[in-house]
């Protein structure tokens, strides 16, 4: 079983909605990515994704961007993201670690030379906001060759087709976006956010974390029952924006542990 | 046939789904080779799976196409006339010069055969929202023509830096009472408002129609887009049998997104006599990092949809583009163009911003036609190809549209103050 399968299957047993933790990697600077994640994980974050920054992130807000955007200024590139990945694994990191980043970094990195760094870096698995089961068999198949999961998004709009297809291609789990929109915290979830999650269940054993929106305990709380885990991040990279530079690790253990709780 | 109305023999013909069975491309996933499909956000799926079906529908619908065909008679203008450029070709020297006048058409360019097309098509949809990006502002002109004659919200999306430098279709725009929104992420140009334009599309999916100006985007776009502007190479084809009495040689088009080139050159692929040329703006020299040249200097890669030719660093991540003209000012281009490339079926040329200047200055002393700067770089570089053909060649170049709105930027580097 996968570190993510591992992990997800002992949230269920615990009877517990797991936390993923969003950091862009090179946000806000290279030399933060490593302690902020440590910091996440020790308040109680359950698996970790790291963003990998694209000059073009067309599912993000205006958080993420900003976030990528300052990223890429500090010259994150996508050898930067492996090594803070396997950096993260050396500072004692041992829950599931994902990328999140757009495809084409991806693909001119090379399919199969990624998956393979993916491997060697300790990186559990993939979510390509921008790359839909029907273009995903090249990477599906060096996933699967470097022992990756590749999980993919299903939205409010997704048919039940649409939910099948993702449910025989993805592995890990499955990425439930809440809404129609971009990323980026939101106030309310959406009303017929339940009534999603219930019709993806239904055809799938999959894990579901549902993510874009979600950004306090009360979010997390709600989905109970209803999903597996929740997923956070233009809420931890407002957290980061706003805390002074020595106060971002502790902000972000705090942060993790009231979700949380 | 009806005494009301007019028939179809005065009528431009649009015949889309000859158009898009006669290569057979894109495959059923929307693929060109290796090129095109549809590298979107889970959200858009199924808007993309409608969006296909209605289009599969209208192009079988004798009722769209008359409704179309006579709005592209009546209101665009069409069809735009193929004229032989006599003085030009003197001053050239060798091949016989032809412009396919869509400058002509309603509007100032070719994006209107597109904008209105695929305003209709919304409309049975039943959106009442349309959004579109735009560069030099033409599409975004269209877009808010169509959506003001037909009755539709309209939003615009245009990035800060094109708002500077084409503030004339800016004004238009509004005049046409659309809301145009300044993109201020990334370059600030074409492609961060197609960023925008798509994050807007995601978020209000189910009321809201999405106008691609180009032949790019996630399929169907590049076909839909394709199979609206060929209309242009349909006229073209059946106008130089008429006044010559043969197949031209060349066809000649600038490519930014594709879709004027597209449109030109889609009905003539079949005929192998017929080569094919796009020209790409090659700014300060493909030898610097300011052009906008993706099919002569990119590499393949994946944005706005699809995959195509590219330009990125070394990294995969987008690079900033520059050229003269805001129309062409684009990373990414078309996936059929690509396929195109990598088949060998068109050639891919660039024309610097000093050569696009000089054919646009050459051509409005030579017929009296001020061209936009886009189809200048058309110009420019027919104007040099000419010159080493023999005289008895026949060259269609595609005049895209015209240059009232270029006014301020030809001013500025003419070093005119206005």
């Amino acid at each position: 079983m996968s570190r993510i399968a591992d992990k997800f299957a002992q949230l269920r047993a615990d009877n517990c909605t797991g936390l993923v933790a969003y950091l862009t990697v090179g946000y806000p600077d290279v030399a933060s990515t490593v302690p902020l994640v440590s910091g996440l994980v020790s308040g109680g974050a359950d698996l970790i994704e790291l963003g990998v920054p694209f000059s073009d992130p067309l599912a993000d807000g205006t958080t993420i961007q900003r976030a990528s955007h300052q990223a890429l200024l500090n010259g994150v590139t996508v050898d930067t993201c492996l090594d803070v990945a396997a950096r993260v694994r050396a500072a004692g990191v041992t829950v599931p670690v994902l990328f999140m980043g757009y495809y084409n970094p991806i693909f001119s990195y090379g399919l199969d030379r990624f998956c393979g760094a993916c491997e060697e870096a300790g990186v559990d698995g993939l979510i390509i906001p921008d790359l839909p089961p029907d273009e995903a068999e090249d990477l599906r198949q060096c996933c699967q060759r470097r022992g990756l999961d590749l999980v993919f998004l299903l939205a409010p709009t997704s048919t039940g087709e649409r939910i099948d297809k993702v449910a025989q291609m993805g592995s890990g789990f499955v990425y439930c976006v809440s809404l129609t929109g971009v990323t980026g915290a939101r106030r309310e979830l959406s009303t017929s956010l339940p009534e999603f999650l219930q019709r993806v269940r239904s055809r799938t054993d999959l894990p579901l974390a549902v993510g874009f929106g979600i950004a306090t305990r009360e979010h997390v709380r709600a989905l109970a029952g209803l999903a597996d885990a929740a997923v956070v991040g233009s809420a931890i990279i407002d957290l980061v924006e706003q805390a002074p530079p020595h106060g971002r690790q502790d902000a972000l253990v705090r942060f993790a542990k009231q979700i949380k709780s | 046939m009806s005494a009301a109305g007019p028939t179809s023999g005065d009528r431009p013909q649009v015949r889309l789904r000859e158009t898009a069975e006669a290569l057979g491309l894109p495959d059923a996933g929307g693929h060109y080779g290796p090129f095109g499909g549809k590298f979107v956000p889970e959200t858009l799926m199924p808007a993309l799976t409608e969006l296909e079906t209605m289009y599969g529908q209208i192009t079988a619908d004798a009722g769209f196409q008359q409704e179309l065909s006579s709005l592209l008679k009546d209101y665009v203008g069409r069809p735009t006339p193929l004229y032989f450029a006599s003085k030009l070709s003197e001053r050239c020297g060798g091949a016989r010069l032809y412009l396919k006048r869509e400058d002509l058409a309603h509007t100032g360019a070719h994006k209107i055969n597109n904008a209105l097309a695929q305003v209709l098509l919304a409309m049975r949809m039943g959106k009442k929202r349309a959004i579109a990006e735009t560069g030099a502002g033409q599409h975004g002109v269209a877009t808010a023509t169509a959506c003001a004659m037909l009755g539709l919200d309209c939003v615009i999306y245009m990035g800060e830096e094109d708002i500077h430098r084409q503030s004339l279709n800016v004004f238009r725009m509004k005049l046409l009472g659309a809301e145009v929104k300044s993109v201020t992420s990334g370059s600030r140009t074409l492609k961060d408002a197609i960023n925008e334009a798509m994050r807007d599309w995601v978020t209000n999916v189910e009321t809201t129609y999405y106008v691609i100006g180009s032949v790019v985007g996630p399929h169907p776009y590049p076909a839909i887009v394709r199979d609206f502007q060929s209309i242009i190479g349909r006229e073209a084809r059946q106008q130089v049998l008429t006044t010559v009495g043969r197949l031209p040689d060349y066809i000649v088009a600038c490519v930014g997104g594709g879709s004027n080139a597209m449109g030109i050159f889609h009905p003539f692929i079949d005929d192998a006599g017929v080569k094919l040329i796009g020209v790409e703006a090659g700014g300060l020299g493909l030898d610097t990092t300011k052009h906008a040249a993706t099919l002569c200097a990119g590499r393949v890669g994946v944005l706005h949809g699809s995959k195509s030719y590219l330009l990125q660093d070394e990294w995969g991540q987008v690079i900033e583009t520059h050229s003269i003209s805001a129309g062409l000012d684009y990373p990414g281009v078309g996936p059929e163009h690509s396929y195109l490339r990598d088949t060998e079926r068109a050639r891919y040329v660039s024309v610097t911003d000093v050569e696009a200047l000089e054919g646009f200055k050459l051509l409005c002393q030579t017929e009296g036609i001020i061209p936009a700067l886009e189809p200048a770089h058309a110009i420019a570089f027919a104007a040099r190809f000419a010159a080493t053909l023999p005289a008895e060649t026949v060259v269609i170049v595609n005049l895209s549209g015209r240059g009232d709105k270029d006014m301020h930027t030809v001013a500025s580097a003419l070093g005119v103050t206005l």
